[in-house]
């Protein structure tokens, strides 16, 4: 008998479901892209048929961070950068949870960056919310690794001398298999990209354009985005990586120069999710690990058979 | 000394299979009813460099390295090996020998490998006179010629095991059997002709007139040789551990490699990350889930996880960390045991921090220790650590088979069912109250795991209310504070009342004089006092193991109990000194210190020695590399 009952039980979600009570009300400030991200998971969890209870969403700090305080799903608020491997390891302990990771970009690409590239390597079958708000929002508006190159903050008075790093590409030449950026100004399209992330099986990231009016003012996810998926001018193959490279090196330097594109940029299908890679390789259990602890007929090997290469 | 004990050292370069040579031959004296130590130290260098294992073996118990050795197989070829026929031997050569001569025991026995050296060479090192000197018995043989001509010239350690066999007078029974368990086909065939020639040619051509024997003994049950790598790594199997993620650093690598290797076939899992910081992360995570999990490093990489060690105390997610110490600051002496991360593991991470740890004396208890600290993490929701040391790491020593439990513990200790979720309190909006400090027990309150119907909560690194939103509300954040800390009296109340003593006692309670100690460094205080009592001395020992929560009472007790005490651990700054005093506040002018930390580990007689200038002659130093640290007054 599965002690996770609530995983696999098929009934209408509503969507309040995901909203707590009374308490605790978001802290951020007034107009933060924040918003949008909560919504559109809100809005896309049901439609994906998930339980809150199905659910685990994994947070770094940040204002980002505190996203999973005002959703009502199971959450595991982490530290600073450190969403990705708690996650991963929810994740292939149980991997019928759905695993949910999101974080701001200092804390995703900067200070986490090198789990992020190795999350994306293995493929892990989880989505990643990057919240990129070109700055530091909790520790008051320094720069971030996505910051554009002259950005003036407290920390680099004379404006950043360093080029902005590109979530999209790196993403895809770390290995994840699903990648497309939205923004909260955005909230139809936010809400498909997320349904799609969470049901594609392997590492989704959504890079999230989210604004900042507290202390990104000029922010530029404020200008008019454009779909590439709706536009005529953007035509290429999603599921060809060159073509999907090129498109997402097209955007990132549109972006410097004002123009936001989102949209979906690459979907690979085919590539299997790590938790398949370990199976194939036959280091993936054949049952989730975490239910085998409540289950009274489970078969524990022992370790006293090892001892008999000792005697 | 005496030589009712065979401590047969083998001497070479890394990569000439001294270690597995070692572990068989250690296996056949064991096989034979004798006990055994082993001893390995090697250089941070995977091929060449000069590296010796050492066994010890005795009818009576063993418990660490001697003082000296009696036995001298000096093989070594790989300092510069070629893989050409005509190899080209680096006049490292000798090292086999040269470097290993001071330690030999008066009227020793030494075996070179005449096939790899030069009658120069050997003049180089004066071996004639210096066996003249000191009673040695030398025994030339061409190992490496004798092992090309059957098989192949790495051979030449079954070869090298044959002359010793003859020379000690031992059955080649079980040395024979070990072989067949570890090959066939032909390359078995050829060993074991190797072996047999080298016995015969030994009993033909000398004469035997040294005094050395292997000894004879007896076992009561069957016995498995072990490291402590192994113990720890067989504790946690039996604690339940399927998780483990880790990133490579000695002497930590060990232990993650067993785990490793034995999972996929227990339906475990292991992950090898990116850096520590995310093994830690992820055994927190897998814990989070669920899964009884853990991670480790050595010093440098357990610096990285003071991260996640503190999330894991914050969200009350139970885990184990093991910290397998080497020499540092920073890299240190990667391949050189020291005891001075004791510090570092007690107060890493920030805040008023909260986790247990064990310090292991030997392989017994480190298995036993490595289940507790399971055991306690699940059941109080609390990271516990176990720190050992290169020495326990790497030394093999047998312990009795019925020793090891032989269940498999899955209890995720404080953790809900279903059913109890359904009982459990719950706020307004449905979240369980997984933080209610009104329904603590011990400090603890049950948990649910993600997946659960009934238990969703917030677990979150920030302090948080009952049901795990951030909060800073003062009356909660006193209230959780005091919940957390009362985990850690409830803890030392259960080691004190329902557990057996975690410490190790040595010698006659009435004795006036004590040796404190901790860790690895047990077992060389063990045989010291033994010998410094057989002098007529008065000493007793206490080997300490648990260092958070500390073992107050008990040491208590035991200083006040002896006139003086002197505090033995290997690192230069008396680290465990130090925590007796903070913990327990007062015997600053009843303890000194003695202190080695030059990358080898203690021998008996260095502390029989530092007893003996400590307490004897103030003026005199020890002659050893080690540091009278004196009292320090409270
Ligand atoms: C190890 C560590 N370093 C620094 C901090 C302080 N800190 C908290 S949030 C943050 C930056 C957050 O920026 P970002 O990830 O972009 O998220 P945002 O607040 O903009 O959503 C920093 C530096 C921390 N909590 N931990
Ligand atoms: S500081 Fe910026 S990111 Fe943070 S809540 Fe305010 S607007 Fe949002």
């Amino acid at each position: 008998m599965s002690a996770f009952n609530a995983i696999g039980e098929e009934r209408e979600i509503d969507r309040d479901e995901f909203t707590p009570g009374v308490e605790p009300q978001p802290t951020w400030c007034p107009g933060c892209g924040d918003f949008g991200v909560l919504k559109s998971l809100k809005q896309a969890l049901p439609e994906v048929g998930k339980t809150p209870e199905e659910v685990l969403t994994v947070t770094g700090i940040g204002c980002s961070g505190k996203l999973n305080s005002y959703l009502d799903t199971y959450g595991f608020h982490t530290i600073h950068g450190r969403s990705l491997p708690v996650a991963r390891a929810a994740k292939l302990a149980n991997p019928e949870l759905e695993v949910i990771a999101a974080g701001g970009d200092g804390d995703g690409y900067g200070i986490g960056g090198n789990h992020w590239i190795h999350t994306a390597r293995e493929n892990h079958d989880m989505t990643y919310i990057v919240f990129n708000n070109e700055i530091f929002g909790l520790t008051k508006g320094q720069t971030s690794p996505t910051s554009p190159k002259g950005h003036k903050s407290k920390t680099q008075p004379s404006g950043s001398a360093k080029t902005p790093l590109r979530p999209l590409s790196t993403s895809l030449d770390a290995g994840a298999s699903y990648i497309a950026r939205t923004a909260a100004v955005n909230p139809n399209q936010a809400k498909e990209i997320i349904k799609e992330a969470i049901e594609h099986d392997g590492f989704a990231h959504v890079d999230f354009l989210t604004q900042c009016p507290t202390w990104n003012k000029d922010a530029r996810q404020y200008v008019p985005y454009i779909d590439v998926q709706e536009s005529d001018d953007y035509d290429f193959d999603i599921t060809d990586r060159r073509e999907a490279a090129e498109m997402m090196h097209e955007t990132e330097d549109v972006l410097n120069e004002g123009t936001v594109l989102t949209g979906r940029y690459y979907v690979d299908e085919d590539r299997p999710s790590y938790t398949q890679e370990k199976e194939a390789v036959g280091e993936m259990p054949d049952e989730p690990l975490a239910e085998r602890y409540f289950d009274d007929d489970a078969e524990w090997e022992r370790s006293y058979d090892l001892l008999e290469r000792h005697t | 000394m005496s030589d009712d004990e065979l401590i047969w050292r083998i001497a070479g370069g890394s990569g000439d299979g001294i270690d597995s040579t070692s572990q068989n031959f250690a296996k056949a004296l064991m096989r034979s009813g004798l006990n055994v130590f082993t001893h390995r130290h090697y250089p941070s260098r995977i091929r060449g460099g000069h590296t010796y294992v050492e066994i010890r073996a005795a009818a009576r118990e063993v418990q660490s390295r001697g003082d000296g050795y009696n036995f001298l197989l000096a093989l070594g070829d790989s300092f510069a090996r070629n893989p050409q026929e005509e190899a080209y031997y680096g006049n490292e050569e000798i090292k086999p020998l040269s470097e290993n001569l001071d330690e030999l025991r008066e009227g020793g026995i030494i075996v070179y490998d005449e096939g790899l050296v030069d009658d120069e060479d050997i003049e180089e090192v004066d071996l004639e006179e210096r066996a003249e000197e000191n009673d040695w018995h030398v025994f030339p043989m061409d190992l490496r010629g004798l092992a090309k001509e059957h098989g192949r010239e790495v051979m030449r350690n079954t070869a090298g095991v044959g002359v010793t066999a003859a020379l000690l007078d031992m059955d080649l029974e079980h040395i024979e059997d070990l072989m067949e368990d570890a090959m066939g086909g032909d390359i078995l065939e050829a060993n074991l002709e190797i072996l047999h020639e080298a016995y015969d040619t030994v009993n033909e051509e000398y004469d035997f007139e040294h005094e050395l024997r292997a000894p004879t003994g007896e076992h009561d049950a069957e016995q498995a040789l072990l490291s402590g790598s192994n113990a720890i790594a067989y504790g946690a199997i039996d604690a339940g551990c399927r998780f483990i993620a880790g990133y490579p650093m000695t002497p930590w690598t060990d232990v993650f490699t067993i785990l490793s290797q034995n999972f996929p076939d227990m339906g475990g899992i292991s992950e090898q990350v990116e850096d520590e910081i995310a093994a830690a992360a992820l055994a927190v995570g897998a814990s989070h889930a669920g899964v009884k999990a853990m991670s480790g490093s050595s010093g440098g990489g357990f610096a990285l996880m003071s991260e996640p060690l503190g999330l894991a105390e914050m969200t009350e997610t139970p885990v184990v960390l093991i910290e397998s110490m080497r020499a540092g600051p920073s890299t240190g002496m990667p391949t050189k045991p020291e005891q001075a991360d004791l510090e570092h593991v007690l107060y890493t991470s920030q805040g008023d921090s909260q986790r247990v740890v064990f310090a292991p004396g030997n392989i017994e208890e480190a298995y036993e220790q490595t289940r507790l600290a399971f055991d306690i993490a699940w059941d109080y929701q609390i990271p516990t650590i176990v720190i050992y040391d290169q020495k326990l790491s790497g030394e093999n020593q047998n312990v009795d088979v019925e020793f090891f439990d032989r269940d498999v513990s899955p209890d995720l200790g404080s953790t809900l069912t279903e059913e109890e979720l359904k009982e459990a309190a719950h706020d307004a909006s449905g979240k369980f109250k997984r933080f209610d400090y009104n329904e603590a027990t011990d400090g603890v309150v049950s948990r649910s795991i993600p997946g659960q119907k009934g238990g969703r909560y917030l677990a979150t690194g920030n302090e948080h209310s009952p049901v795990g939103h951030i909060s800073e509300d003062p009356d909660n954040r006193v209230f959780q504070m005091e919940r957390r800390l009362e985990k850690l009296e409830k803890i030392r109340e259960e080691l004190d009342e329902e557990r057996d003593s975690t410490q190790t006692y040595f010698g006659d309670e009435d004795a006036e004089y004590g040796i404190i100690t901790w860790g690895s460094s047990q077992g060389a205080v063990e045989e010291a006092i033994g010998r410094l009592n057989e002098q007529g001395h008065s000493v007793k020992g206490i080997s300490v193991s648990d260092m958070m929560p500390f073992a107050e009472t008990e040491v208590t007790e035991f200083l006040e109990s002896v006139d003086e005490a002197m505090v033995v651990e290997m690192n230069a700054t008396a680290q465990f000194r130090g925590l007796i005093q903070k913990e327990l506040g007062r015997f600053g002018d009843k303890m000194t210190s003695l202190l080695k930390f030059n990358g080898n580990p203690f021998e008996p007689a260095e502390i029989v020695e530092g007893y003996e200038v400590n307490l004897a002659d103030e003026d005199r130093e020890p002659t050893a590399q080690v540091r009278i640290e004196p009292v320090a007054g409270d």
